[in-house]
């Protein structure tokens, strides 16, 4: 037996619509009960059927968050899966191919193809359909893991269909697994993974946790218009609140999702809509009543290539500058960028408290790969778990003749009673046109610049959890590297590399992206020698935030990728020594 | 029990003189004292326009949100708490132009809620142009030519959209839009009453005497049935759209919120917010 790794990367790849995702789901979950540590990527189509797509998981016996470089092993169910994909392989990967379509190793390619008759396999169990469990068999038998662990995933799979039906699954995922061991000799020694922990962690998308994230929140209504890459967070939630006396609606448009969610949440329900650039551009107008209104509002928005319809279905980040400016006017606003499948869940909390405290929109940028790619989560603690409703009032005092609630109310921090419709002691009135303590109309210059001031000065002391995540452990470090949302571990494979070449690294991923964290950020700008801000979008757009309110921009450079693709730790790793 | 002056506040509305909106309002105030409201339990939200303005004008719960959006902002608050009557109100470019889409699919989906409309067949608040309710040919600063677009039918609209409510009035008709209105409230779904509100500054054509001849009342066929829903539409359609009076009802249809899986008949903004351990668990228990 040869040394064991700690870690492979796999891909299966084919046409949209044939299994590739089941075949992927099956496997991984089966790695996930054994304690794996997991991270998936997603490359598809804006398709229903047919077109190239396909799903590539890191497998390691220790935590990671992005996605290798290189593959390890190759499932393809046809020549266009390998022609597109071999090239990733390091040398001596491993392709497991349907032998229907004739397989072959493009030229310059140093890999072993193993062609399993997959489809044949399948339809002799009665359906091509079970390709899928053929298919995932192969690469579990490769891997020489216990098959028992992976018939109880199956199990659960298709328990739902019958005794016969798991069988069957069971009894193709056997011929699969004998096929490819009788053909390359028993599991390949090189593939042998350590032993993991034993220890099942969560395995979810972004955009689950989102929804698991806003159901512990409280959050009991969802209006929604469907969009990639943000509908999984509204189809999580159609199934799940029903349970919690809540509901999900599916509006007409995403103006009506907007303006639906401020009216639930001026009359007193947790309510959130979710969207991606599209969708985003038709809410302007909405955020600015919600801000002039200073009505709770909970946007998810799960950022996609850009502008107009874009690259719908490939990841980008390239909506900051419409999330952190957009709606005309002038409004606060809080913009919070998970960056891991853990703060997808616990930002939803916090995005929640923060709208009703603040009593402002809050928008909580994710992008594609975040909210689509499955991976390994840490336990999610719900005991940490506190709802926080700001100042809101109940069971106010009678109102006496024609006096109204102060709604508006001048304080010291900005932020007004705000009590619920329904209130008897509550009555006032709410207005996107500018207006008094009680939410009349007004003109009045003084009243203006007062309630401007009021509004705009609720976000002067606002510091979210975790605003800043720093990783520096060195005080004068050659390079800090900054970035947002999903880049986060791929940065930090770079900077093991980066390590190895001697170039010392500093790494901070913003996760407060409005109001600025200029002041936090300052000294580790000035302590680097050089700065480099990594992001998927064209014009640097984070960069530019940091150039306008934490300064240094002498020193900060820009690593920008907006091709579709999220970046892999070997370009990070060489743009970074190449700039150092 | 409060009667409608508790539903007037000291607010002067910047309405013209003599503009149609003066007795929608008052219609609405005496409507929701009629049927037994508190100023509490009612919530008005309304669009942008001049008839958008009404919902700072009646002592209750007000909302006074963006142009063409008082339905979805409306459908959001009865959604949260259905405890509340709600009335959405808007002028007809809030409705019928700009508003269109959430119109149609607001009456689709039927939440119990009622949406008044005020009705004056030409953009006030900008002084002067065209709305999708003007005549063909009528001349506006938008259509100096007159206009040349078909007039939109939103009675026919709603019928076809499916709409259990549907009724049209005349703001000079203080009793007749009054009972109507609390006909809307108390029906259990989406309520659409149009009313026309002579705009006495820039329309000179659809004048109160113009409609007062032009209108047919249903008042005039004792036979008429309101559940009937294709002579609604023929009768609709015979009379161009002049018909005031409850012109379609459908009461089997439940409301939208009747019809939600799991949705209790209290105000969901009353219901507890936290999960219990064991909820929680049973949630994150399908991610291992």
């Amino acid at each position: 037996m040869g040394i064991l790794i700690s870690q492979l990367s796999w891909k299966i790849g084919g046409q949209q619509g044939e299994g590739v995702e089941s075949t992927d789901r099956i496997f991984s979950t089966a790695l996930n009960r054994l304690g794996y540590y997991l991270y998936g990527y997603r490359h598809f189509s804006s398709r229903i059927k047919g077109g190239h797509t396909n799903n590539k998981i890191r497998i390691s016996t220790k935590p990671i968050r992005a996605i290798s470089d290189d593959l390890d092993i190759l499932v393809a169910f046809d020549q266009e899966s390998i022609d597109l994909n071999a090239h990733e392989l390091r040398k001596g990967g491993v392709i497991v191919a349907d032998a229907k379509f004739d397989p072959s190793v493009p030229e310059g390619i140093d890999a072993r193809l193993f062609p399993v008759p997959i489809t044949k396999l399948a339809e002799e169990l009665g359906t091509s359909l079970m390709k899928n469990m053929v298919a995932s068999g192969a690469s579990w038998a490769l891997l020489g893991l216990p098959l028992e662990v992976f018939n109880k995933a199956v199990e659960e799979e298709f328990g739902r269909k019958g005794p016969a039906i798991v069988e069957k699954n069971i009894e193709a995922v056997k011929r699969g697994a004998d096929f490819v061991l009788e053909l390359a000799g028993g599991p390949l020694d090189e593939f042998k993974l350590e032993e993991a922990d034993g220890k099942q962690k969560l395995f979810m998308i972004g955009n689950e946790a989102i929804g698991l994230g806003s159901i512990a929140a409280g959050c009991r209504l969802m209006s929604a218009y469907p969009i990639t890459p943000a509908s999984e967070i509204m189809e999580y939630l159609i199934k799940k609140l029903p349970k919690f006396g809540g509901t999900v609606i599916q509006t007409e448009d995403e103006i009506a999702a907007v303006t639906m969610a401020i009216g639930a949440n001026y009359a007193g329900v947790r309510t959130m809509t979710a969207s991606a650039g599209p969708g985003l551009s038709l809410m302007m107008e909405a955020i600015g009543l919600a801000g002039m209104t200073e009505t709770p509002l909970v946007i998810v928005n799960t950022q996609r290539g850009g502008p107009s319809t874009g690259l719908p279905t490939k990841q980008e980040q390239s909506d900051l500058n419409a999330m952190v400016y957009g709606t005309h006017g002038e409004i606060p606003k809080i913009v919070i960028a998970p960056a891991s499948i853990e703060d997808c869940f616990y930002d939803m909390i916090e995005a929640f408290n923060l709208s009703e405290q603040y009593q402002v929109p809050v928008i909580v940028m994710t992008d594609l790969q975040l909210s689509l790619g499955k991976q390994s989560c840490e336990p999610l603690d719900y005991s940490k778990i506190q709802i926080a409703r700001g100042k809101l009032v109940q069971d106010a005092p009678a109102l006496e003749g024609a006096e109204l609630f102060k709604r508006y109310e001048f304080t010291e921090d900005g932020v007004s009673p705000r009590v619920l419709p329904g209130e008897k002691g509550g009555l006032h009135h709410v207005t996107g046109v500018e207006h008094d303590e009680v939410g009349r109309p007004s003109e009045s210059a003084v009243n203006r610049r007062r309630m401007m001031d009021k509004r705009l000065k609720k976000l002067n002391a606002l510091e979210i959890r975790d605003a800043l995540r720093i990783d520096a452990p060195i005080e004068k470090p050659d390079l800090l590297i900054i970035g947002m949302g999903s880049t986060g571990g791929t940065i930090d494979a770079a900077r093991e590399r980066l390590k190895q070449d001697g170039i010392s690294s500093n790494h901070i991923t913003i996760r407060q992206i409005h109001p600025f964290p200029a002041d936090a950020l300052k000294p580790y700008l000035e302590a680097a020698k050089k700065v480099i801000v990594i992001e998927n979008n064209a014009t640097a757009q984070l960069a530019g935030q940091i150039k306008m309110y934490a300064g240094n921009s002498e020193k900060i450079e820009s690593l920008l990728k907006y091709d579709g693709n999220p970046f892999l730790p070997l370009e990070i790793y060489k743009a970074c020594k190449e700039m150092s | 029990m409060a009667t409608f002056k508790e539903f007037r506040n000291n607010v002067k509305p910047n309405w013209c003189p003599g503009c149609g909106d003066f007795s929608i309002q008052a219609a609405i105030q005496r409507a929701a004292a009629n049927v037994g409201l508190e100023p509490e339990q009612l919530a008005v939200i309304s669009g942008i326009g001049c008839s958008g303005r009404i919902s700072g004008y009646i002592n209750a719960y007000g909302f006074h949100g963006i142009h063409g959006r008082a339905l979805p902002i409306a459908q959001g608050v009865k959604l949260a708490n259905r405890e509340l009557t709600v009335i959405a109100s808007g002028g007809d470019g809030d409705g019928f132009a700009i508003g269109m889409g959430h119109t149609v699919h607001a009456i689709r989906r039927n939440l119990n809620i009622t949406y008044i409309v005020m009705d004056n067949q030409i953009y006030g608040l900008t002084k002067g142009q065209t709305s999708p309710r003007s005549a063909e040919g009528f001349k506006t600063k938008s259509t100096p030519e007159g206009s040349i677009e078909t007039t939109l039918s939103p009675l026919e609209i709603a019928m076809s959209a499916g709409a259990t409510f549907v009724a049209q009035s005349f703001s000079s008709d203080l009793k007749g839009l009054t009972s109507l209105i609390e006909q809307g409230i108390k029906h259990e779904g989406f309520s659409l009453i149009n009313v026309f509100s002579p705009c006495v500054t820039f329309n000179k054509i659809n004048t109160y005497d113009w409609f007062k001849e032009n209108i047919v009342s249903l008042d005039q066929f004792p036979d008429y049935d309101p559940s009937d829903r294709v002579a609604a539409m023929n009768k609709i359609m015979e009379t161009n759209g002049m018909l005031t009076g409850l012109i379609y009802q459908n009461t089997t249809r439940k409301s939208y919120e009747d019809m939600i899986v799991g949705f209790k008949p209290e105000a969901l903004a009353k219901q507890d917010l936290a999960l219990t351990q064991e909820q929680f668990d049973q949630l994150v228990s399908e991610f291992k």
